[in-house]
C-alpha cells in the first residue's frame, strides 16, 4: 500500500469511529469532541481529492465556527457545572424504523450504481478558478447566499437588543 | 525517511526557541522590575535555567483528577500543541525551506489555527473544575471575537499581495524601491497597511493569550485557567504550544507586513541562511515587544477586552480594509 491509501483507510477508521462514538456516547460534551475528530477526519479526506480550499474551509468554518459555538452553548447552560450531561433514548421504534429504511435504501443505491472510476488530479490554482467561477457563472447564489447572511445577521442583532431593551425597563 | 526529517526540523526549532524564550521572559520581566532574574544554572546569566526546569518537569508525577474525563483530558495538549505545529507547515522560513508551498497558505493557517481555541476548551471542560470551565469558556468568546479582526487584517494584505501562498507573498518583498532606500516590504507600500498591521497585532496578542489579554489564564482570579489542574510534562506542552503559538503568530506578522525572510538591505545579505537569519529576528522582535507588553501593561476585564474589539477593531479593520481596496484601485 502506498502513503496515501494507508492515510486514506487511517482517516476513514478515525471518521467513522468518532461518527460511531458521537451518536452512541451517553455524554453529550463528549459527542461534541467526537464530533470534532470526525469533521477533521473528513477535511483530511477533502485533502486527498485535492480539494485544499474545502478541507481548510471545512476546518475554518465546521470545526472552528459551529463547533466552537456548540460547546458554547452547551458549557452556557446550568447543567455544564452542577451535573453531566445524559443523553436519553427516545422513540426507539420509529427511529429505528427511519434508520433501516435508510440504510436499505442506501445499500441498494450503492449496490446498482455503475461506479466509475476516476483518478483525482492535482490543480495548480483551486483558488484562482473559485474565485472567478464566485464572481461569474455562480455570482446569482454568491450574492443570495450573502443576502441571507446578513438578513441573519441582523435578525440575530434585533433580538438580541429587543431582550436587553426590556430587561432594561424591567429595571 | 528524508521526509520525516524534513518535517522534523521546524519541531528543533519549537523547542530551543522555547527554551530560550521562556528564559528572556523571566530577564525581561526582571530587568523591567529591576531584578536580575535567574543567575546561577549554567554560568553566565542563568542561561540553562529552563533546560534544569525542564528536565524537573519531566520527573514529576503526572496527576489525573478523579473526575476528569480520562481521555479529553489526556488528549488536549495533545491537540493544542498539534494545531499549532500543523500550522509551521506553510510558513517559509527561507528561501530555501518551507514545508508544503501550498497555494492556500494563509487560509490554512486560519484555518489550522481554529483547532486551538477547541483544544484550550477540551482541556478545561475535561478538568472538572469551576476555574478551568471558566477559563475555556473565556477562551472561546475571546478567541472567536478576535478572530475577525485577524482575519480582517489578513485580508487586507492579501488584497495589496494578490496571493495567499506566504512564499509567494515573501517573494514579492525583495529589493529596496520605495523612496530610494525603503525595502519592498508590504507595510511600505499602502499606508493604510499600517493601521491592518496595529489591528493585527493587538488581536494576535489577543490570541496568543497575552497580558494586557490574559484572561483565560489570569493567576490572580482563575488560578491558571484552563491549565489549571495540569502537572508535570502535560502542563510542559501547554506550555510549549502557548510558546510555539506566540511565534507563530510573530512569524505571520513577519511575513505579511515585514518582507518574510527578505533582507532589509536589498540584495546585500540575502542568501537563504541569512534570510532564515533576518525572519527569525523578524519573529523575535514581535516575541520580545509581546513580553515587554506583558511587564508593562495591566489586565483588561472581561467587558472591556469584547468593547474593544466589538466597537473598535472590528468596525475600524473593516473601513480600513475598504480604504486599502480603494488605495489599491486608484495607485
Amino acid at each position: 500500500m502506498d502513503l496515501t491509501a494507508i492515510v486514506f483507510y487511517l482517516f476513514s477508521i478515525v471518521t467513522v469511529g468518532a461518527a460511531a462514538i458521537m451518536v452512541f456516547s451517553k455524554n453529550i460534551v463528549h459527542s461534541a469532541f467526537a464530533l470534532m475528530f470526525s469533521l477533521a477526519g473528513i477535511a483530511v479526506l477533502y485533502v486527498l481529492l485535492y480539494a485544499d480550499f474545502i478541507a481548510a474551509t471545512q476546518l475554518l468554518v465546521y470545526v472552528g465556527g459551529i463547533l466552537i459555538l456548540i460547546l458554547f452553548g452547551l458549557m452556557l447552560t446550568e447543567q455544564a457545572v452542577t451535573q453531566k450531561f445524559k443523553a436519553v433514548t427516545v422513540n426507539m421504534l420509529p427511529a429505528s424504523l427511519l434508520a433501516a429504511v435508510t440504510t436499505v435504501l442506501l445499500v441498494y443505491a450503492y449496490a446498482t450504481t455503475s461506479w466509475q472510476m476516476v483518478m483525482p488530479e492535482e490543480r495548480s490554482e483551486t483558488v484562482y478558478d473559485l474565485g472567478i467561477l464566485l464572481m461569474s457563472d455562480y455570482i446569482l447564489p454568491f450574492i443570495i447566499a450573502g443576502v441571507l447572511l446578513l438578513i441573519a445577521i441582523v435578525g440575530a442583532i434585533l433580538m438580541s437588543t429587543r431582550l436587553t431593551a426590556i430587561k432594561n425597563e424591567e429595571q | 525517511m528524508a521526509l520525516l526529517i524534513f518535517a522534523t526540523l521546524p519541531l528543533l526549532l519549537i523547542v530551543g526557541y522555547a527554551l530560550f524564550a521562556i528564559w528572556l521572559e523571566r530577564k525581561v520581566s526582571a530587568h523591567i522590575q529591576d531584578r536580575l532574574g535567574p543567575m546561577r544554572v549554567g554560568g553566565w546569566h542563568g542561561w540553562a535555567q529552563t533546560i534544569a526546569d525542564m528536565l524537573k518537569l519531566i520527573q514529576k508525577e503526572d496527576i489525573i483528577p478523579t473526575n476528569a474525563s480520562r481521555f479529553l483530558f489526556k488528549s488536549a495538549p495533545f491537540v493544542l500543541f498539534a494545531a499549532s505545529y500543523a500550522a509551521f507547515s506553510v510558513i517559509p522560513f527561507s528561501s530555501a525551506y518551507i514545508g508544503s508551498s501550498i497555494n492556500i497558505g494563509v487560509f490554512y493557517l486560519l484555518a489550522v489555527t481554529s483547532l486551538l481555541t477547541l483544544s484550550v476548551i477540551m482541556g478545561a471542560w475535561a478538568s472538572n473544575n469551576k476555574w478551568s470551565l471558566l477559563g475555556g469558556m473565556r477562551t472561546a468568546a475571546q478567541m472567536v471575537s478576535y478572530e475577525v479582526p485577524t482575519i480582517m487584517s489578513v485580508l487586507s494584505v492579501l488584497v495589496v499581495a494578490g496571493s495567499l501562498n506566504l512564499m509567494t507573498i515573501s517573494e514579492m518583498q525583495t529589493g529596496n524601491d520605495i523612496l530610494g532606500f525603503l525595502p519592498n516590504w508590504l507595510i511600505f507600500q499602502n499606508p493604510f497597511l499600517i493601521v491592518a498591521f496595529i489591528i493585527f497585532f493587538i488581536s494576535i496578542v489577543a490570541e496568543s493569550h497575552r497580558v494586557p489579554f490574559d484572561l483565560p489564564e489570569s493567576e490572580s482570579e482563575l488560578v491558571a485557567g484552563f491549565q489549571t489542574e495540569y502537572s508535570g510534562m502535560r502542563w510542559g506542552i501547554f506550555m510549549l504550544a502557548e510558546y510555539a503559538d506566540m511565534l507563530l503568530l510573530s512569524l505571520l506578522g513577519a511575513v505579511l507586513f515585514f518582507g518574510g525572510w527578505a533582507s532589509p538591505f536589498g540584495s546585500y545579505l540575502s542568501g537563504p541562511v541569512w534570510g532564515f537569519i533576518w525572519f527569525m529576528l523578524k519573529g523575535l522582535l514581535f516575541v520580545f515587544v509581546m513580553m515587554w507588553m506583558r511587564w508593562t501593561l495591566p489586565r483588561y476585564r472581561v467587558d472591556q477586552l469584547m468593547e474593544i474589539c466589538w466597537t473598535i477593531l472590528i468596525p475600524v479593520s473593516f473601513i480600513n480594509f475598504v480604504l486599502i481596496a480603494l488605495w489599491e484601485m486608484t495607485f
